[in-house]
């Protein structure tokens, strides 16, 4: 029995990723990550905005802007493009402290800031969150939960998901915020102690998502408590949103 | 094909009929219909309303037929109230308090008529819209008698649900399962469209099964504008279909073994799951294959390269995952936990309507790709298995074996992909007045969509069945007499999906 044991925890090696002290794991190629804007637009053109069903595109300057909180990066702008000018690159850093960051145009940063010098300092060596799933469809539930396996391994950082939210420092919202869990999130924001943060997970908690428009929800975590990190994608992959926790405590 | 004797239409999943030809009959005829079919050992798919366009409401009933592989359909029209069918056949108890709470039609008798989501007012004349979470909710009383509320927000990273329980020490007597939480109002939306957000609602309908709903929303689409995906694609579903079950299925596994203390399988599953999701983001990019599936196909080919790197991914899972799940059948002590725990019986699991591994685990041998075959299924079918137990080990050891079919099944298709074009192009038109009912196999069991278009070719409605929606009554059940502290197990055994039923 016990041989057993020990002989399959060899077999299973030693599986937590180096990442962020070595390289990050191996995205897969056909990975959608944040849109670059470069060139211009031709006369006229508007294929984007009329093309985007979230409508996350938008025009100026003859040049298209991309809002990534509501993007579901299905790349069907970039494919469309006559001239080209979007791209969807491997860049998995997309989460934001500004939700206005979010919006991709000509001459944007490469990612945008995520870094609250404050939540360095209080909860930098130490994060516990209470999740709050609000009609999330359980795709960003779960890559979120997968953080905590092995191959994450979320504790090295000192980030937790915690049962209660007394015994957090903020919440996680995911999904748009149904009216049947707005009074759920805003009970579970109050019961978590001051200082506290509220971190905004996928595009259905940034602005609705592929059910904007519904008036079954409030179209994201914002409408209810005020959000100190937006982490876009539908659903972001795990390093993703990863890499905007860790940048928000100031950790990379 | 009007059935003369039983007064119904016969169909099979997929085919398409005028909406005219589905017969419409007496209140009293149609559920003497669904009982006989019952008796017969026929299951309720689906039974649900849709407005016609004088205002009135029409009632259609899917009873599905394994043994033959056939669908019988019937319709009636209803007003203000009828007589619940509830009582007499408990599996319709839940699709009743639908239409109740969605278009207001009273079943009287009905013993359990409480909501289903706490939906917002739609109609007038709707029952009264209560705040969620108040209900008239079962309550037992006496001496130690006493009560334990869970959620809406639970202790994990899962979605909202509330959940009662009644106790006397630490025995369950009952356990009330109140959901509508994730209500998003996908189905109202999807009436009028296609939409340009149609798709991406769909795949997030439920996000743990956007195969599953993907696969059924786009054969849906296929069959009402009289067009067939080609083969290669899919080939390329049922790899993407069979690459959902096994994540699934693993991290279920996973997670009843942390749910029982057994830390090793719980850590090793826990990311040998997310080894299959970056197989499915080898092929779309996406852990959650968003974007894979489009109505004609799907959205992307795999060339050798790609197959050869997908074989070498499944190689290596595979011998994980045997090493991780082999532990953990071998290990007494989590044997000990899991047997006789949550025990639902046979005669149960088929009156309650059970679908899945939850009924193969009773020993229901029902199974969508077996029964009503579809797509890729049709050439190439896993093995089913069924346990007699009807347990936590049953749906485990289910699963387990459903996870080594899965990647026979893969690898069978990555060896013999057929040749040709992934998708046919579509020009977004639906045939007009056209009605079909489409049922697939989804990791948690039977997924049936039913739509119907109406004379411009837009859906005039289209009705959702998660497995999910048979299945929560079956978790209440469970856990009859059961230890409370039981619950995350038997939960985890079920793994049931809130926005499924929420929808």
């Amino acid at each position: 029995m016990l041989i057993d044991l020990v002989k399959t925890r060899f077999q299973q090696k030693y599986r937590t990723m180096a990442w962020p002290d070595g390289p990050a794991p191996a995205l897969p190629e056909r990975f959608q990550g944040r849109p670059v804007i470069a060139g211009t637009c031709q006369a006229d053109c508007q294929v984007c905005v009329d093309l985007c069903p979230a409508k996350a595109v938008a025009l100026k300057d003859r040049a298209p802007r991309i809002d990534s909180g509501l993007c579901l990066f299905c790349g069907k702008c970039a494919a469309a493009c006559p001239s080209k000018v979007i791209t969807f690159t491997k860049e998995y850093r997309l989460a934001a402290r500004n939700r206005e960051d979010l919006v991709v145009g000509p001459g944007s940063p490469a990612y945008p800031d995520a870094l609250v010098e404050k939540a360095r300092n209080l909860f930098g060596r130490s994060l516990k969150l209470r999740e709050v799933s609000a009609g999330g469809c359980n795709a960003c539930e779960a890559d979120s939960n997968v953080l905590t396996t092995i191959g994450w391994d979320l504790g090295r950082f000192g980030i937790q998901f915690v049962a209660s939210p007394r015994h957090a420092d903020g919440i996680f919202i995911t999904g748009p915020v149904t009216k049947n869990m707005e009074a759920a999130v805003l009970k579970t924001y109050q019961a978590v102690p001051q200082p506290r943060i509220v971190i905004a997970t996928g595009a259905c908690a940034i602005g609705g998502g592929p059910f904007a428009g519904n008036p079954e929800h409030v179209h994201g975590g914002a409408s209810v408590v005020p959000v100190d990190l937006y982490i876009p994608g539908c659903p972001p992959h795990p390093l993703t949103i990863l890499d905007g926790m860790l940048r928000f405590i100031g950790r990379i | 094909m009007r059935d003369s004797h039983t007064e119904t239409l016969g169909i099979l999943s997929g085919e398409t009929f005028p909406v005219s030809s589905c017969p419409v009959t007496d209140i009293t005829s149609f559920q003497k219909i669904l009982t006989g079919g019952v008796e017969k050992g026929q299951r309720i798919s689906a039974l649900f309303g849709a407005p016609e366009k004088d205002g009135g409401l029409r009632l259609y009933a899917v009873l599905a037929d394994d043994s033959a592989g056939r669908l019988h359909l019937i319709s009636t029209d209803v007003q203000g109230s009828y007589p619940s069918l509830t009582p007499a056949c408990p599996q319709v108890h839940m699709f009743e308090r639908e239409i109740f709470e969605q278009w207001g039609v009273r079943p009287e008798g009905h013993p359990w008529l409480k909501p289903v989501r706490f939906e917002a007012q739609r109609t007038p004349g709707i029952p009264e819209t209560r705040p969620i979470g108040i209900a008239d909710f079962f309550h037992m009383k006496g001496d130690e008698a006493h009560e334990v509320a869970v959620g809406p927000v639970h202790a994990g990273v899962i979605e909202p649900g509330h959940f009662r329980f009644q106790c006397h020490g630490e025995t369950v007597y009952h356990l009330e399962i109140s959901l509508g939480y994730q209500h998003r109002g996908v189905e109202r939306q999807l009436a009028g469209g296609p939409h340009n957000l149609t798709l991406f609602q769909i795949e997030a309908l439920a996000g743990d099964t956007t195969m599953g709903h993907m696969t059924t929303y786009c054969r849906m689409v296929e069959h009402l504008a009289g067009m067939v995906a080609p083969a290669r694609g899919q080939a390329i579903r049922g790899i993407g279909a069979e690459l959902e079950r096994m994540a699934n299925h693993i991290g279920d596994i996973g997670a009843m073994s942390g749910d029982v203390g057994f830390l090793p399988t719980m850590s090793y599953c826990g990311r040998i799951r997310g080894d299959a999701l970056n197989m499915t983001a080898v092929l779309c990019g996406n852990r959650f294959s968003r974007g894979l599936v489009v109505p004609g196909g799907t959205a992307w080919d795999i060339d050798t390269r790609l197959i050869d790197n997908l074989h070498s991914r499944l190689d290596e899972l595979e011998k994980d995952a045997t090493s991780a799940i082999e532990l953990l059948f071998e290990t007494s002590s989590v044997l000990a936990r899991f047997e006789n725990t949550g025990r639902l019986s046979k005669e149960t699991a088929r009156d309650i309507g059970l679908v899945g591994p939850a009924a193969r685990a009773c020993g229901l041998a029902q199974d969508v790709r077996y029964r009503h075959p579809y797509g890729i299924y049709r050439y190439v079918l896993p093995q089913m298995y069924t346990w007699d137990s009807g347990d936590c080990f049953a749906r485990a050891y289910v699963r387990w074996l459903e996870i080594q079919e899965s990647i026979a099944f893969v690898r069978g298709m990555l060896n013999a992909m057929p040749a040709g074009e992934t998708r046919k192009p579509w020009d977004g038109r639906m045939r007009p007045d056209t009605m079909s009912v489409t049922l697939t196999e989804g990791w948690r069991g039977e997924i049936c969509h039913v739509a119907a278009t109406d004379d411009e070719g837009k859906f005039a409605f289209y009705k959702i069945v998660d497995p999910s929606f048979h299945n929560w009554f079956g978790l209440a059940l469970a856990l009859r007499n059961q230890e409370i502290s039981d619950f995350p197990l038997c939960n985890k055994s079920f793994n049931l999906s809130y926005c499924g039923h929420d929808l």
